[in-house]
């Protein structure tokens, strides 16, 4: 693929959707950010990059388009089992001595780890007090993780991650197959407070217990990387966790000092101080 | 005729393979003069978690520091960067690595053909790229991308690769500057440095 919109183009379409939409994208990562925007140009077949400006400048629901596209919405169930095994393990028996559990779950795209925690905190018994706060910047993912339909295809994938997460029950009792589709029982989503948020521009809106944000920090620069950690800092109970993606590290943020990360090494860090 | 195209000196040598290419990598890393002034950046398929086995193995056999790339390092000369398995690795304008979890290109995660666009975008004529033995054609699209913005691009000959499909589709759609059995990759590229310091 060869890049069609170049740098100074890519500073004018971040200029105007800030001005036209509030959003602020200029703590991207740049090589990432550029790729994702020149795939969409060439997957929507555009012609010139007037005319893939003006579209986004005019048009709101290519505006949503956009975002989402050019934000990463990849993700999968128990992602990186043994982290979700530390949750179980280590984590979870933690927040089983709070009364009432609060746990945030930033940049949650389509939601397929919020569902996985629903599920460990329903084997753990502790579903009933919790509430899980699913948020994102792109409205339609959100809409998707309301519903909880994944596609089938995926889910022996997501069968063999949760039985390496330490999973003992069957696990096709958590959803309903119809066509190419898989529904997640509702007593998962029930639990869940879904909105959006973005991490660029929205403060801290509640205390939690523990928050996890994976693969997220990725796409920032360290700039962004620092806020947003000082934000997941604010929002966090002393003794609460943060849990970020398998190659994330908060070791180079302020707030480093303040945290101990557990010593099986997983990218799960508990506030100290 | 490859030689006398360098104009700039190589700073980046990006290297992608897959099946069949771990043999190569193996005995490629330890041959090269351990004085290159280069960074180089090792791109294979491989299973979830293995990239610390990959580690492992350059570090025992070569004098090179090896490690695997973290997002926002600074490629340094004279060091080796193993991509990390299961996300796509690319490259900063200011020469740090960006990690990226999108959507596989070509079956694969990493992908060769994102790193070496992205090492093009950022290098230049300062880039050689390197494709191996693999079962698909990851890295082809690179190669052009590297080739298009003045890089050097060396195949491993197809004929002495384990799986052929991945250097052939490469010598095939790309103009590849020199084309190598697998034991003369190492001398060639420690020659190109001998060129450039004459």
């Amino acid at each position: 693929m060869e890049f069609e919109v170049q740098d100074h183009e890519i500073d004018i379409l971040l200029q105007d959707l800030m001005e036209s939409y509030g959003y602020d994208f200029t703590d991207y990562s740049r090589a990432s950010l550029k790729r994702r925007i020149n795939r969409l140009y060439s997957l929507d077949k555009f012609s010139s990059f007037v005319l893939f400006r003006q579209r986004i400048k005019t048009d709101s629901t290519y505006f949503r388009r956009f975002v989402e596209e050019i934000t990463v919405n990849v993700t999968e169930m128990f992602r990186d089992p043994l982290f979700y095994k530390t949750i179980r393990e280590e984590v979870l028996p933690v927040l089983a001595t709070h009364p009432f559990i609060r746990i945030w779950h930033a940049g949650c795209s389509t939601g397929e780890e919020v569902y996985s925690m629903a599920i460990l905190l329903h084997e753990a018994g502790l579903l009933k007090k919790s509430l899980l706060y699913a948020t994102d910047i792109n409205p339609d993912v959100l809409d998707r993780l309301r519903k909880g339909i994944f596609p089938l295809r995926f889910i022996k994938q997501y069968s063999e991650n949760y039985i390496q997460s330490g999973g003992k029950q069957d696990f096709s009792s958590y959803y309903t197959a119809k066509y190419d589709w898989a529904k997640f029982d509702e007593k998962l989503a029930a639990k869940m407070v879904v909105a959006t948020h973005n991490l660029v521009s929205d403060r801290s809106f509640n205390e939690f217990q523990l928050i996890l944000c994976r693969n997220v920090l990725i796409y920032f620069d360290r700039n962004l990387q620092d806020k947003a950690l000082q934000l997941f800092d604010e929002s966090l109970d002393t003794l609460g966790f943060l849990a970020l993606g398998a190659k994330e590290n908060i070791k180079y943020s302020p707030i480093y000092r303040k945290y101990k990360q557990l010593d099986n090494k997983e990218r799960i860090w508990r506030k100290i101080a | 005729m490859a030689e006398n195209s360098i104009t700039q000196a190589i700073q980046l040598i990006a290297i992608g393979g897959s099946a069949g290419s771990l043999d190569v990598i193996l005995k490629l890393v330890p041959a090269l003069n351990p004085r290159l002034p280069a960074a180089i950046i090792i791109i294979t398929h491989r299973k979830a978690s293995s990239e610390e086995i990959l580690v492992d193995l350059l570090n025992a056999k070569s004098t090179w520091p090896v490690r695997e790339a973290e997002e926002k390092d600074t490629i340094a000369p004279h060091t080796i960067y193993i991509a990390p398995t299961d996300y796509h690795l690319l490259i900063e304008q200011d020469h740090s690595f960006s990690l990226d979890v999108s959507e596989k290109v070509n079956y694969s995660r990493p992908s060769i053909d994102i790193t070496f666009e992205s090492a093009a975008e950022v290098y230049g004529p300062a880039v050689l790229g390197i494709l191996l033995s693999g079962a698909n054609a990851d890295g082809v699209e690179g190669l052009r991308h590297i080739k298009t913005r003045g890089g050097l691009c060396l195949v491993q000959d197809p004929d002495t690769a384990d799986v052929d499909y991945m250097p052939r589709q490469a010598v095939q759609q790309v103009k590849i500057d020199k084309v190598l059995p697998a034991d003369q990759l190492a001398g060639y590229i420690n020659s190109l440095f001998d060129t450039q310091q004459k």
